[in-house]
């Protein structure tokens, strides 16, 4: 069962399947090396692909454009900031209640923007974004505009397992395999298929006795909650939490992420994630000016596809 | 809370709300004709402050400044148009937000490649940067008056364009059907570049105001940006009316809840709860005025699409 399945995602995805191998072998060859520097790069680019991941999912399967994504992965951050300060440190509870702000988060802000449509949609989720970042910008407690440091890493039962940050790096990636699978599994079932029938066809969707919004919203604040155990992850290997979390460059960079892969590939975004990051990364080494560099590239990837490939465009 | 304080404040959410209408009323017909999301706007209010403050460096004189920098920030609009914006017209909302956003990595890093990455400042003549007695003891910057007297100008021009003239009709016509419209033989094409480099020296020219108050730096559009985005939804995409009504209620309510939050929360709560809660709630109201209105109106208080 299991060997047939790799076989299809092997044929299916070749690019995919290549890169996972090399990224699999140049983390083990980094941890029997003592190499420490490329699993903090590592853990981050996974982080984001599962943040990546998560929008993905609601843009590719529901045609929802969030242009503030970074704000439940922030809130995830903020949460464990919080609860780490109030002396809590358990992952489990950790992650149970960033999930739960980050959806219930995005629930509530979903409730209005997803009454809307196109750009509206686009904006709507910017300006809720924005406002969680001026909230927690003007809350002193968290250090305000500056932000503040993580008092503690969260902990395993009490045993401090993201001391190391490879140890978060193949905690990141474990969890963004098992997302990866979830999504897949949750994008087949009888739900993911409502789902994208809502946002390829609402009239018929409609006119099929459907409800699009307890759809739409479902998926939306579940993004939401998936987001923010990214940012639970990363808090813990920043050590660091600011507003700048939930800054809507960073929703810009998650958009980045899932475009740059392509929506219509399951693990596009995965691979968008790790591209940029590890693009910023490579240009970030070379120049100061390196959002300069990195902005010519996508601009020229963008322009250049749209002349190559037609096909992959997906407008919701 | 005395009278003038108040008439200060009115005043100066007066002056925010134009600078936004300047920015929104360009963007918002970028939205309405062509559906295009343009997230590179702040970077043309920027960019229009920068060529202003280098310009008027250069010549020397304010006013030779101030109109050559309006006329860069056109030209500059006319290149993007020709060279980025006129390729991704007809692609999907996604690339063109990669697209545009990939214009703030480029413009704002480039900015300060070349100007650095401080503030520079435009320096007002010396008949301009007094202010005016307005009753007895209380004075008002004179170029906070002007800022609100272009605002009104602009705006009155624009009102004249749209409403009056055959472009105007045609950009009417193309915020509701654009195909219709093509349909008719129009060249949607250079509707859009008009539309387009117009609203880019408008954005230019809202820089060079705004830019003579608090100073020139790179990032200086990225606020402006959001807060002109929540001018247009609640405007109304593609109404320029909309835009106007939704700019000043957003500046009058962003200021004055900047203002006076903490004195009003200070009614209900304590002093220290109250001086902690005020600026957070002062920086949200406009998002939860926009959340109100999209509540009640999901298109905005001016839908053109109806």
């Amino acid at each position: 069962m299991l060997p047939q399945r790799l076989k299809n995602f092997v044929r299916h995805e070749p690019t995919t399947a290549l890169l996972a191998l090399v990224f699999i072998i140049a983390l083990l060859a980094g941890q029997v090396l003592g190499v420490t520097a490329p699993t903090t790069l590592l853990a981050r680019a996974a982080i984001f692909a599962m943040a990546a991941l998560s929008l993905s999912f609601i843009l590719g399967q529901g045609g929802m454009v969030s242009l503030g994504h970074a704000a439940p992965m922030g809130l995830g951050a903020y949460v464990t900031l919080s609860l780490s300060m109030l002396g809590f440190k358990d992952l489990f509870l950790v992650m149970a209640c960033a999930f739960v702000a980050g959806a219930t988060f995005s629930a509530l802000t979903g409730l209005i923007a997803l009454r809307t449509r196109g750009v509206y949609f686009i904006m709507i989720t910017l300006a809720f974004a924005q406002m969680a970042y001026y909230a927690m910008s003007s809350l002193s407690v968290f250090g305000g505009t500056d932000g503040i440091a993580l008092p503690v890493r969260s902990t395993l039962f009490g045993w401090p397992l993201l001391r190391a940050d490879s140890a978060t790096a193949l905690l990141a990636v474990l969890m963004l395999g098992v997302m990866f699978w979830g999504l897949s599994r949750v994008t087949r079932s009888r739900f993911g298929m409502a789902l994208r029938a809502s946002h390829l066809n609402e009239a018929r969707f409609t006119a099929l006795g459907f409800e699009p919004l307890p759809y739409r919203l479902l998926a939306y604040s579940f993004a939401g909650g998936l987001s923010a155990l990214a940012g639970v992850l990363l808090a813990n290997l920043t050590d660091y939490i600011a507003p700048s979390f939930l800054d809507w460059h960073r929703s810009g960079e998650l958009i980045v992420m899932v475009v740059l892969g392509g929506v219509a590939r399951p693990a596009g975004a995965i691979l968008g994630a790790f591209a940029l990051i590890y693009l910023e990364s490579l240009l970030g080494g070379l120049t100061q000016y390196w959002n300069l560099a990195l902005g010519l590239i996508l601009l020229a990837i963008v322009l250049l596809r749209g002349r190559f490939e037609g096909a992959t465009r997906i407008t919701p | 809370m005395d009278f003038a304080l108040l008439a200060v404040q009115i005043l100066n959410g007066l002056d925010l709300g134009f600078i936004l209408f300047l920015v929104a009323s360009g963007l918002t017909l970028v939205f309405g004709v062509m559906d295009f999301i343009n997230l590179a706007h702040g970077v043309q209010y920027m960019l229009g402050a920068y060529f202003a403050a280098a310009l008027i460096a250069w010549s020397g004189s304010f006013w030779l400044g101030l109109v050559l920098g309006a006329a860069a920030s056109l030209a500059m609009g006319l290149v993007l148009e020709w060279t980025v914006f006129r390729h991704l017209a007809r692609a999907g909302h996604l690339e063109q937000v990669l697209a545009t956003f990939a214009l703030i990595l480029i413009f704002t890093d480039g900015v300060s490649m070349i100007f650095g990455a401080g503030a520079l400042s435009i320096n007002l003549p010396a008949s301009l940067a007094q202010s005016v007695p307005l009753t007895h003891g209380f004075s008002y910057p004179l170029w906070r008056l002007i800022i609100i007297a272009a605002g009104l100008g602009v705006a009155l021009l624009l009102w004249a364009l749209i409403a009056k003239t055959r472009l105007g009709m045609l950009v009417r016509a193309g915020s509701t059907h654009p195909q219709t419209v093509q349909a008719l033989g129009v060249d949607i094409d250079r509707l859009f570049l008009m539309v387009f480099a117009f609203g880019a020296m408008l954005a230019g020219f809202a820089g060079t105001m705004a830019g003579a108050l608090t100073g020139v730096e790179p990032t200086m559009g990225d606020s402006v940006l959001i807060l002109a985005f929540v001018v247009i939804v609640v405007g109304g995409v593609g109404s320029v009316r909309g835009a106007l009504i939704a700019a000043l209620l957003i500046g009058l309510v962003d200021t004055l809840g900047r203002a006076f939050a903490t004195d009003i929360m200070g009614l209900f709560l304590s002093r220290s709860s109250a001086a902690s809660a005020g600026p957070a709630l002062a920086s949200m109201l406009i998002y939860v005025l926009m959340a109100l209105v999209l509540a009640v109106r999901p298109s905005g208080l001016f839908a053109s699409g109806d």
